[in-house]
């Protein structure tokens, strides 16, 4: 709030415009010896102008600070970057005895001092005998600009992007030439790309020409606009009549480039909430849709397999740290065979006396839940465990104006081939043939030969495995805790019943279009009120497809 | 003719089980009331508002009874009547706390002058009033089974169908009672209630006289119920739940037939959550938790459905066990409860009263026989269900 | 507007014209169209999937046809009502399989059918009185069931229920009869009975009669429909069709 007042233009023209002219020069100069002469020979020199530039520092007033800290980025050595690093930080102090400027740290009641130009330690000193060299936040601003430039010069390309990016993010009219002599030495395409960004928002609040500034803006108003919004609109109060119109046509065509990406992020999370809603459900289809039985035991499964996950992990962790980015590649077949017994178990101690009622199964899996989820309540305590992300799931990337998430990508690919997995064991595998056979026509199944209760306790099993697996997905971006399942199961019950029952290619279309109607709902209706219309237009539908999207036709229906 | 309708439902179960109702009624208040608390017959207070819960529960179970067990029903959603009459109810104590709230706001109850709301929203209006908030307790409910199950019965959904659908319904209704501009008091609900039709909520004698009412009430809607089981409606009931549309093709309105029970049924929720909510001193969006409409229906299943006093029975077995086993080892109740379910659907699919009532039947049955009667007229309770 | 339809429509009780129903690609019913009379007792055969059933769904209502017209007493459109408005306006249906209603009694099976208002408050208030009483008794001679009257339906032996379903038709009092395959499963004796029990009802009301048995049929003796593909392959006496070398290879041949 306090710093709404210096805005960066204001800063610009407050300015006396020959030093100005002087500043830069230098700047210049400095920029191009630092890359130019060997860096060794420089160091003897500077060595001595930086003690005298950083202990300057110590004497000035907070209003000279910024011409202080100008003048030690303009020496482009490297030295100067943890000092103006302590500087933000108010790690830097003035001895009060010889006035020489200190990095400290802290040790006990005493301060450890580093010698800023050599980085060695320079012995202890009272805290008394120590002066706090001045920082607020223009000051703190000034190290941030100066620091980036300086950077932008670093070998490592990592840094030069992090820095080009403070620049973007924080443009400063002083910088301009700096980053056009960087854009000219720029090898890295993504670096050159986000420099090109930076230069055009710096030049926006410089004093170059129009035509200049309209290349800017058409510049801006092509990349995905997200810096160059705010610029533009600063830049519309301030800029010529000449101006304004072009200024104003970026940010339309600005806007309307951004509200297509949102759009597009809104797809996305809905992909992301299908993909979800699919390895929740798929497993319920099996058990749902194939055998006709209502698991609501289903979303403990799921926790089930996430808990495996954990356990995994944790042997892991303490027994071959080396292995942990393979984790959930051991979780995923150890989870499916986990929830897989669970499953036959229950179908072989509960579920085989209850065909035909398909009420009292739910009554009786209902129970299941209850059970499955207290033993893990006793087992692992109530709270949340911890599931780490392997490296490979963790992190960002950004795709034009998406920002996409590795776990989530790597969730839907998961569900993706989860899916394909089972259709192929459903019509392209002897088991899948006899699982078939068996919903269609049970007796004359078993008069073929098919042992049937063999393969209803299979296929539920397989249902409650594909739940354990999806358990290991979720585990990357749920809570792990006994609670895991049931926020789960209403929705599972939703997407299958929605897609149509016994049809896989229903869950998947059932899936994906609730997550999608989900997420486009939220932005207007807020996430919880999105939630109830989504179950109120289920609901609704219900009543117009009983039988779902997919629905089977004829005399199958009755069967 | 409303008469004979009700005559009808009196047989001898339903009688004993109205009078054992109406003796609870008389004695317990007294218990409570009339001797000293060293008394070894002395009921404690706590001890009637908690057996004045079970009565509600009660209530609740033969609710869903009458649904499930008669007509193939099973909602899934049967606490979201429940809980939208205790709202009802709860807005009218809210209204009775004028201005000795925290606040002091004459018209506004506490946690909108919190939320900094100026108006009462119009939902709120008339609910300072007794009459209102008691229709308002049989009309929401009721109105709220009458759509959605106009739909839901027209368009045919069924069985699981239709119990996934009123899940999804009280889902659908928890997640909106969360809500702070509902103007429900959101996560917190409706609680700090001061009196009753100008009777402190507290007192003693409010608490003993609440349980009272309960108690007449659920004999009330016990003899209802079973004059509709026993009318020719209740047998068209059965008969839907039996084989749908062969009574369709009899030429009966079976959406009609469901609809009337559906909507009869949310009505009795609806009393019954109005009748809970004084008695435990609060009301908040965790009773739509669709957890505890199942649990619901386990008390049926546990007495036995469509046997209506097996209902009753069950609730109170099962929250009784609930209140003893929670106090001795809390550890164990979802144990407990999860094996109950499991259980009884494995072991007990009449429910304890309809296992009991078939096994008289076949002893009565058996001495006939020994006696020398003709063993023709097997006598099978009418209504038990097969 | 009676004018503008088929010359034989306003005579008949049931006019199917150009009916045709598909099942996911499977044409079940294909352009099927046949009358019948008032007071008529036709027996209608076929191989599995003629669209026997299929044909029934339609008239009564469960099913909706593609396309055709399906009338009934002349000018009342079925393919606009549902099973409960069809019902009430006069068919009766026995399905294939019998289905009584196995919690109740044989009395309340049959009380449930008899022909009264069928509201929830009418049925909420009803008294059985003298006069319902008496019908009742009078269907359940005639079905051969007053011995077993308090009996629950699900007791009865196989036979007993096919009777009892067709007791609960007849109190619905219907003008149109649809009966699938009364006589499966039954004994010859109960075949014999059960094909004047038929006839006798016949006498009253139109029945239709989907058969396998061609024993049966020659008993019932009326004119026959053989169905095949979802179409009518011939029409006629029973001597007739079993004749037709169309028949003969469809069906009967083997």
């Amino acid at each position: 709030m306090k710093s709404s007042t210096e805005t960066p233009v204001a800063h610009a023209t407050r300015q006396d415009p020959s030093e100005r002219v002087m500043y830069r020069i230098l700047q210049i100069l400095f920029v191009a010896l630092c890359l130019l002469i060997s860096t060794h020979v420089v160091g003897l020199r500077a060595a001595d102008d930086l003690g005298a530039l950083v202990d300057q520092l110590g004497a000035a007033k907070l209003s000279e600070m910024d011409e202080r800290i100008s003048a030690l980025a303009k020496t482009g050595d490297a030295k100067v970057i943890p000092v103006l690093e302590a500087l933000g930080e108010g790690e830097l102090y003035q001895r009060k005895s010889d006035g020489k400027v200190f990095l400290v740290k802290a040790q006990g009641a005493d301060l450890l001092l580093v010698d800023p130009v050599t980085g060695t330690e320079a012995g202890q000193a009272p805290k008394a005998a120590m002066q706090k060299v001045k920082v607020n936040n223009a000051v703190r601003r000034a190290v941030r600009s100066a620091l980036g430039g300086l950077t932008l010069f670093s070998d490592d390309a990592g840094a030069r992007l992090k820095a080009a990016q403070s620049m973007l993010q924080t443009p400063n009219a002083d910088a301009l030439e700096a980053i056009e002599t960087a854009i000219a030495a720029e090898k890295d395409a993504t670096v050159r790309r986000v420099l090109d960004e930076a230069r055009a928002v710096t030049l926006l609040l410089s004093e170059r020409g129009d035509d200049e500034k309209r290349q800017a803006i058409t510049l801006l108003a092509e990349g995905n606009g997200r810096n160059g919004l705010a610029v533009l609109t600063s830049a519309l109060a301030t800029a010529d009549a000449s101006l304004k119109p072009d200024i104003e046509a970026a940010i339309a065509r600005i806007e309307q480039t951004q509200a297509l990406w949102s759009a597009g992020q809104n797809v996305w999370y809905g992909l992301s909430l299908g993909s979800v809603l699919l390895l929740a459900a798929i497993g319920l289809a099996i058990t749902f849709g194939v055998m006709g039985i209502i698991n609501m035991a289903h979303g403990e499964m799921v926790m089930l397999g996430a808990y495996t996950t954990f356990m995994v992990q944790e042997v892991v962790r303490n027994s071959y740290p080396a292995l942990f980015d393979w984790s959930l590649a051991i979780a995923l077949p150890l989870a499916f065979l986990v929830t897989g017994a669970v499953g036959f178990a229950i179908e072989r101690g509960v579920i085989r006396f209850l065909y035909g009622r398909p009420l009292e199964t739910l009554l009786a899996t209902w129970g299941l839940s209850l059970i499955l989820q207290q033993s893990v309540r006793s087992i692992f305590g109530p709270t949340n465990r911890e599931v780490g992300n392997p490296s490979w799931m963790s992190g960002a990337f950004d795709l034009g104006g998406l920002t996409i998430t590795w776990n989530r990508l790597w969730i839907i690919v998961f569900a993706l081939a989860v899916f394909a997995a089972l259709l192929f064991l459903l019509k392209r595998t002897s088991m899948g043939l006899r699982m078939r056979a068996v919903t269609q026509n049970r007796r004359m199944a078993s008069s073929m030969g098919i042992r049937t209760p063999w393969v209803d306790a299979l296929t539920f099993a397989l249902g409650s495995g594909i739940a354990g697996m999806a358990g290991v997905a979720l585990s990357q971006i749920d809570n792990v805790s006994p609670n895991l399942g049931q926020g789960y199961i209403i929705d599972s019950f939703m997407v299958v019943v929605f897609g149509g029952v016994g049809n896989l290619w229903g869950t998947l279309v059932g899936a994906f279009s609730l997550g999608i109607l989900n997420k486009f709902l939220e932005p207007y209706a807020g996430a919880v009120l999105g939630k109830i219309l989504v179950l109120v237009l289920i609901i609704l539908f219900i009543q117009k497809k009983p039988r779902g999207l997919f629905a089977l036709k004829g005399r199958a229906v009755e069967a | 003719m409303i008469t004979s309708f009700l005559m009808k439902s009196l047989d001898r179960s339903i009688l004993v089980v109205v009078a054992i109702l109406l003796g609870l009624a008389i004695l317990v208040p007294a218990l409570n009331l009339l001797t000293a608390p060293d008394h070894p017959l002395h009921v404690p207070t706590y001890l009637v508002s908690l057996f004045g819960k079970y009565l509600t529960y009660a209530l609740l179970a033969l609710a869903l009874d009458l649904v499930w067990g008669f007509c193939g029903i099973l909602s899934l959603g049967h606490a979201a009547f429940f809980a939208l009459g205790g709202y009802a109810m709860g807005m009218y104590l809210m209204r009775q706390i004028g201005a000795r709230g925290s606040y002091g706001n004459p018209l506004l109850p506490d946690f909108m002058v919190f939320l900094n709301w100026k108006e009462l929203p119009w939902f709120w209006y008339g609910f300072d009033m007794f009459w209102f908030a008691a229709l308002m307790v049989v009309l929401v409910p009721g109105l709220l089974a009458f759509v959605f199950g106009w739909f839901a019965f027209r368009s045919r959904v069924n069985g699981v169908y239709l119990s996934i659908i009123t899940q999804a319904m009280t889902y659908a209704l928890l997640l909106a009672f969360f809500r702070n501009d509902m103007g429900f008091g959101g996560n917190n609900g409706l609680t700090d209630f001061k009196d009753i039709l100008g009777f402190n909520i507290q007192a003693d004698g409010t608490r003993a006289t609440l349980f009272a009412v309960s108690a007449l009430i659920l004999a009330l809607c016990l003899i209802l119920t079973s004059a509709i089981v026993r009318s020719k409606y209740g047998k068209v009931l059965v008969a839907v739940r039996d084989a749908e549309s062969r009574t369709r093709f009899l030429g009966y309105r079976v959406e009609h037939i469901k609809l009337f029970a559906f909507t009869v049924s949310a009505m009795m929720a609806g009393i019954a959550g109005a009748l809970y909510v004084p008695q435990v001193g609060i009301i908040n969006p965790g009773e739509f938790e669709p957890g505890n409409s199942i649990e619901v229906v386990i008390w049926t299943a546990v007495g036995g459905r469509g046997t209506l006093i097996g209902p009753i029975v069950g609730a109170i077995l099962v929250n009784g066990g609930k209140s003893i086993f929670t106090a001795a080892f809390p550890e164990f109740w979802l144990f407990a409860l999860g094996g109950l379910f499991v259980l009884v659907t494995l072991f007990l699919p009449k429910g304890v009263v309809g296992t009991a009532s078939a096994y008289f039947a076949r002893r009565r049955a058996e001495r006939r026989a020994q006696t020398g009667e003709t063993p023709d007229n097997l006598a099978v309770e009418p209504i038990a269900a097969e | 507007m009676n004018q503008t339809i088929g010359q034989t429509k306003p005579t008949s009780l049931l006019y199917l014209d150009g009916v045709s129903v598909s099942f996911d690609g499977f044409k079940a019913l294909n352009a099927l169209s046949f009358v019948i009379e008032p007071g008529e007792l036709r027996a209608i055969i076929g191989p599995n999937g003629a669209g026997k059933t299929t044909m029934m769904d339609i008239i009564t209502g469960k099913t909706r046809p593609d396309e055709g017209q399906v009338f009934f007493k002349g000018g009342i459109d079925l393919t606009k009502k549902d099973e409960a408005e069809i019902a009430s306006l006069g068919i009766g249906r026995k399905f294939q399989k019998p289905t009584v209603f196995e919690s109740h009694t044989v009395w309340d099976n049959i009380e449930l059918a008899l022909n009264r208002r069928r509201g929830v408050f009418a049925t909420l208030f009803y008294q059985l009185t003298a006069a319902d009483k008496a019908r009742i008794e009078e269907i359940l001679a005639t079905v051969r069931l007053s011995a077993r009257r308090d009996d629950l339906a699900a007791n009865l032996s196989h036979g007993q229920k096919q009777w009892l379903e067709i007791g609960m038709l007849l109190a619905q009092e219907p003008e149109l009869l649809l009966v699938d395959e009364p006589v499966a499963g039954m004994t010859d004796a109960e075949t014999a009975e059960t094909a004047v029990l038929l006839k006798e009802i016949a006498k009253t009301r139109s029945v239709v009669v989907v058969e396998h048995d061609m024993g049966f049929i020659r008993e019932l003796g009326v004119k026959v429909t053989c169905l095949a593909e979802g179409a009518v392959l011939a029409e006629g006496s029973i001597d007739f069709v079993s004749s037709d070398p169309k028949v003969i290879e469809n069906y009967l041949g083997r």
